[in-house]
Formats: C-alpha cells, structure tokens, sequence
C-alpha cells in the first residue's frame, strides 16, 4: 500500500469524541501514524506478516494501520472501554479484524514470546507522571523484535538512560524528530492548539534467553 | 477475541502464580473467514501453548479441531496446503485466527477471578488492591 493512501485511509477515521484528558486522550494524525508504520515496515520488517500489539491504542489509528499493512494479527489494549467501542467501529468500518483488549498497561500480563512488535502513541506522562515510563517498560517485556513510540524530545536523554539501563532494551534510537499537534487543553496556552517536539523511538529488546 | 490472543494473555490478579492459561467459558461465538498465511502459522507453532490452544478449542466444543500433541513442521506440511479445506494448517489458522469469542468469562486458573468478555473485549482490569504484587 502506498504511504497517501495509508494516510488517506487513517484520516477517514473516527477520532475520540469526548477525550479524557486525565488519559491523555488524543488520536494521532494520519500524517504521524502512516509514517511510524511505514517505517516500522519498510526500513525494519517489523509489520507484514507479524503479531503486532498496540498499547493505549484509542481510536485504533496505530493499530489499524498495522492491519492495512498486513500484520497477521493485531492486538489494541486501551484502559478506557469508550475508546475500545471506536477502535472496534473503526476496524468494521474497513472490514479488518483487530483484537482488543481491555487492560491498564501496568498492569499488563502478555506471554511475549508471541509479540513481535508492539507501537504505541502513550500519554506523555503530562497528567499522570511516569506514566510514558510504564508504556516503555511493558514494551520491552512484550515485544520479541522492537518497540515503535513516541516521546517528547525534552525527555530524550532520561528515555534512553531508562531504556538501556532498566527496561533491557539493547538499542533506543531516535528514528526522527516530528512536531505533534496537541489540543490545547493539554498545555496552558491560550492558542487553540500547541505543536511541540516529539521523538519517534525505536527500542529493540534483549533477547529472551539474555535477559 | 481469537483463540491465539487468547494464547499470550495471563491474569495479573493477586495470588496468581502465572495467571496462565486462562480457562475459558464461552457463551457466544462466531467465525468469520480470512486469509491462511503458511508462513506465519509453521512459524507461530513452537512460540505456541498448545495445551493450552487445545484445552480453548475443546471449552469451544470443537474437540476434533486439533490433535492433542502438536503436529510437526514435516506433518503441518505433508497434511496439504493452507487452504485445503481440512488441512492440518488449515485447521490450525482456523483455531487461532477465524474463531471469534463474543462474549464469555476468562478465569484465573489460581485465584478464580473472573474477567469478562462482552462485544469481543475481554475486561482485564483489576482495582489496585486486587493486583499482583
Ligand atoms: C495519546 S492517546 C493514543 C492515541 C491512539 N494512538 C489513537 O490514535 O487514538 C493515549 C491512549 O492511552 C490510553 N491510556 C492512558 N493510560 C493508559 C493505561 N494506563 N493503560 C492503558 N491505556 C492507557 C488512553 O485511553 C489513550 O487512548
């Protein structure tokens, strides 16, 4: 699939209609989201034909765009059922079979063995602290290939010391620095929107018998 | 829900051991057909539970569905293709990836809490005190 129509099909789209802030609940763009998945497959192989997991998956868009290019199977984990229903409806709508999960990510008891890849848009910790921390964590355990994500570029130094030092990821490379558009309730601004620079990671585990 | 989700997930609720597998109680579900990828199945089938695949299809009522031992690579591949219609593999992608669970109970096989699956989402969540530590 080409990566306009990707991005088309992702802006098509429903995206969360009452967002809970405390979630951090916010869709990322068809622009964003196309590219990560993009990347992930054809710089790394790391989508077509995998088991590919999905954590905060809201609205579906990452997970959704795992399905288009045809990861074998998909697996969304949100804690919030409203965003799991429009994930679900988004899938129907073009006809893919997505598996969702109702989880908090901390929480999270996922045999790895069987995941190869998970990508994930987590809070970035701005509601609750730590919380983009968690995400990461849990994606080192699960994934037997890599973790696609996305972190402020201010947090860049701590997220790989933490990523190599704790959460036994044996490379955090930032692939790109993007700005993302957040909804200014998320930030004290009087404009209705605020771009601020994220950093798209790609973390790769150890592997299991070294851990 | 398919069964090869179902085949990663474990209960992370306090007491549990490993959480894992999950018993599984199902009061609907559905199939719906997709695509058979060899590749992917023959690969999937050493990182797979298989009693635990087996005792889900059998909590399904499709005792014959798969043996009781795992078949081989040579065996999965001798049986026909993907898509022969009663193939090994084809009987394998079936359980793992065209059997949907539509609403049911998982059970934690050492405490016995239950979580609930409706609309296809099973419900994971536990209050804090009831998590693992
Ligand atoms: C930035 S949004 C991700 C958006 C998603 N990629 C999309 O396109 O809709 C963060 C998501 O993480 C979920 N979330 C927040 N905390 C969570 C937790 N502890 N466990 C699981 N999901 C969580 C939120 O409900 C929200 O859907």
């Amino acid at each position: 699939m080409k990566l306009k129509k990707l991005e088309g099909l992702l802006g098509d789209l429903q995206q969360f209609t009452r967002p809970k802030v405390e979630l951090e609940q916010y869709a990322t763009g068809p622009h964003i989201a196309s590219r990560m998945l993009y990347t992930a497959e054809n710089s790394f192989d790391d989508i077509t034909g995998k088991v590919v997991a999905d954590f905060g998956c809201g609205c579906g868009t990452l997970a959704v765009a795992s399905s288009l290019l045809d990861a074998e199977h998909v697996v969304g984990i949100d804690i919030d059922p409203q965003s799991l229903e429009l994930a679900q409806e988004n899938a129907a709508d073009l006809e893919l079979d997505i598996d969702l999960i109702q989880c908090d990510i901390k929480n999270l008891n996922l045999r790895g063995l069987l995941v190869d890849t998970v990508v994930m848009n987590p809070p970035f910790g701005t509601s609750r602290k730590g919380a983009d921390m968690e995400f990461i964590s849990m994606g080192l355990k699960v994934a037997s290939r890599a973790v696609y994500s996305l972190h402020k570029t201010s947090t860049r130094e701590h997220i790989k010391k933490a990523a190599l030092r704790n959460y036994n990821a044996i490379s955090a490379e930032v692939l790109c620095e993007l700005r993302y558009n957040l909804p200014k309730t998320y930030k004290f601004h009087k404009q209705k929107e605020v771009d601020i620079a994220v950093d798209f990671w790609r973390f790769v585990p150890r592997a299991r018998d070294e851990r | 829900m398919r069964l090869l989700t179902h085949n990663m997930l474990a209960s992370n609720a306090r007491g549990a051991s490993t959480g894992y597998p999950l018993k599984l109680q199902v009061v609907k579900w559905t199939t719906k057909e997709a695509e058979p990828n060899a590749d992917f199945l023959r690969g999937m089938l050493p990182k797979l539970d298989w009693a635990a695949l087996v005792a889900a299809t059998h909590s399904l009522g499709l005792p014959g569905l798969l043996p009781e031992s795992p078949p081989t690579d040579a065996e999965l591949s001798a049986d026909g293709a993907a898509d022969d219609e009663g193939s090994a593999l084809r009987r394998l992608h079936r359980a793992l990836l065209e059997i949907h669970i539509e609403e049911g109970t998982l059970v934690c096989p050492d405490t016995e809490r239950c979580f609930p699956i409706s609309k296809g989402v099973p419900n994971m969540l536990l209050h804090e005190d009831e998590v693992r530590n």
